[in-house]
């Protein structure tokens, strides 16, 4: 009697399924028709880091270079090149963004007291696309919010050499042409 | 010599003629299912399915057509090589003989024989040879466990679908098709679908089992057997089977429709396009099918065609002998 229950009771689960394929088959298309149609919510995409400008000048940015993102980095894609005025106490010198308060993880052997910040120039912003996860840490990181995920879905190339970005010059390229437009 | 060409050269032309019409319409017919195979798949995943070759993607099983031509034809090394291309013409050619006794319409029959329904199970019983020949001699571990599968399979589910055609012949009293629609002409509820309900769902499932679509396509499983009996195969080799595959679901649906659904018969329009209606819906169904349910393991595929099917399918056989007798 319980076989013959079962058996029904599995028939039964055969037409719901069916129910439940043909309701799927009279509703409309889920998928975006790429060509032809495009997402409109390409504002959420994070693709490869990016510098973000100081407000008052786009094409400077934001960056102190504290070398944290190049640190904490765990596929090591970020590399900085820099100079300071006083080379010849870099590292003895820590970084400061609030006046006497050195930065954890600037090498402050003797804290400069007088409450000046440690000037540093960016020279270049390295970043190897090939290596990066994607795991957002440099973007979290960054003491100044620096650094941002760019929306570039459609970037594409066939040499290694095409992920490897300078984000300096890029942010200087960019800031004297029109803005560019994803949608 | 009016005799000769009486009795032998005019069936003659008729059965050419009939042939030639026949492979057209299958030729077609694959062209068309493979379409919308595709496009049902695509719209019960709620994507479009194909559309960029052509106006909504109709010239993509053209443009399929030409790739399979195309392809160069590669054997594996220790292949049986006669075997090997022999398997997928003979598992294509027996379908032109099973669409010829078939009433198309009241006037659209290729050749009216007496023992329309045993012939029909007799040549589609060679599909079982081809794909056997086919697995074996690919010397191909996938392939020979399809093979092995299909044969298993084909063998256990022709008993049930012999069984509930017997039904029908039993009914009928004949074993002609055009006899079987004739007996269903007098309205709606003397289609045999409604005096043999039991039977229809038997002869369904067991048709599903006898083409190797899904839920059933263990010979072809592609999560376990790559691609099962035609792993080997490439371009037309391939062709000829996908072929004989859509060929075969006519077969079984235009049985099906004149067997249950009342063959031609219907009101408002000629018969023909009835008898369409009936093979495409019952296709339909199958595809429908194919994108619901989940593959069956082969214990359980042979669970249901040895402890259900085939007691049930016995028991529908003997309860319609027993009520004819008493009817009588």
């Amino acid at each position: 009697m319980t076989t013959i229950r079962k058996t029904l009771n599995g028939l039964w689960s055969l037409i719901v399924g069916l129910k439940v394929t043909g309701k799927e088959f009279c509703k409309p298309w889920l998928t975006v028709h790429y060509p032809r149609q495009e997402v409109n919510n390409l504002n959420t995409y994070r693709g490869h880091i990016e510098l973000v400008s100081l407000s008052d000048d786009p094409g400077k940015p934001k960056c102190v270079v504290c070398r944290r993102c190049e640190e904490i980095c765990p596929s090591d894609c970020i590399r900085i090149e820099m100079h300071t005025p006083e080379e010849s106490h870099l590292p003895d010198r820590p970084l400061m963004l609030i006046s006497g308060v050195p930065l954890a993880g600037s090498v402050a052997k003797d804290p400069l007291c007088e409450g000046d910040k440690l000037l540093r120039v960016l020279d270049g912003f390295y970043l190897n696309y090939n290596m990066c996860s994607l795991c957002g840490l440099c973007v979290q990181n960054c003491p100044v919010s620096s650094l941002t995920f760019s929306q570039e879905v459609y970037l594409a190339g066939q040499k290694r050499s095409d992920f490897e970005f300078d984000l300096l010059q890029r942010l200087q390229e960019d800031a004297y042409k029109p803005i560019k437009s994803y949608h | 010599m009016t005799q000769i060409l009486q009795y032998l050269v005019m069936p003659l032309v008729h059965i050419v003629v009939a042939l030639a019409a026949i492979l057209t319409f299958i030729a077609l017919n694959g062209l068309i299912l493979v379409y919308v195979e595709r496009k049902v798949a695509g719209f019960i995943q709620r994507r479009p399915g194909p559309y960029e070759v052509g106006p909504q993607g109709l010239l993509q099983p053209l443009a399929d057509a030409l790739k399979l031509m195309a392809k160069q034809l590669v054997m594996p090394r220790g292949a049986d090589s006669i075997l090997f291309w022999a398997a997928p013409l003979l598992s294509f050619t027996p379908v032109a003989i099973c669409l010829m006794p078939i009433p198309f319409g009241p006037n659209l029959t290729g050749w009216n024989v007496n023992l329309g329904i045993l012939l029909v199970l007799a040549f589609s019983g060679l599909n079982v040879l081809a794909l056997c020949l086919a697995g074996w001699s690919s010397n191909n571990k996938y392939s020979l466990l399809g093979a092995a599968r299909a044969v298993a399979q084909s063998v256990a589910y022709e008993i049930p679908l012999l069984l509930s055609v017997l039904c029908i012949a039993f009914t009928t009293g004949s074993l002609n098709f055009a006899d079987v629609t004739a007996s269903q002409s007098h309205g709606l509820f003397s289609w045999n679908i409604f005096v043999q309900p039991l039977a229809f769902l038997i002869f369904f499932i067991a048709a599903l089992a006898e083409t190797n679509r899904a839920p059933f396509d263990l010979p072809e499983a592609e999560s376990e057997l790559t691609a099962g009996f035609h792993t080997e195969y490439s371009g037309m080799g391939f062709g000829l089977f996908f072929l004989a595959e859509y060929s075969y679901m006519i077969v079984v649906s235009a049985v099906g429709s004149v067997l249950f659904l009342g063959g031609w018969n219907g009101p408002f329009l000629s018969g023909h396009w009835w008898m369409l209606g009936k093979i495409y819906a019952l296709i339909l169904v199958m595809m429908w099918f194919r994108w619901t349910y989940p593959r069956v393991r082969f214990d359980q595929l042979l669970n249901i065609c040895w402890k259900w099917l085939i007691p049930l399918s016995l028991m529908n056989l003997l309860g319609t002998a027993l009520i004819i007798n008493l009817v009588r």
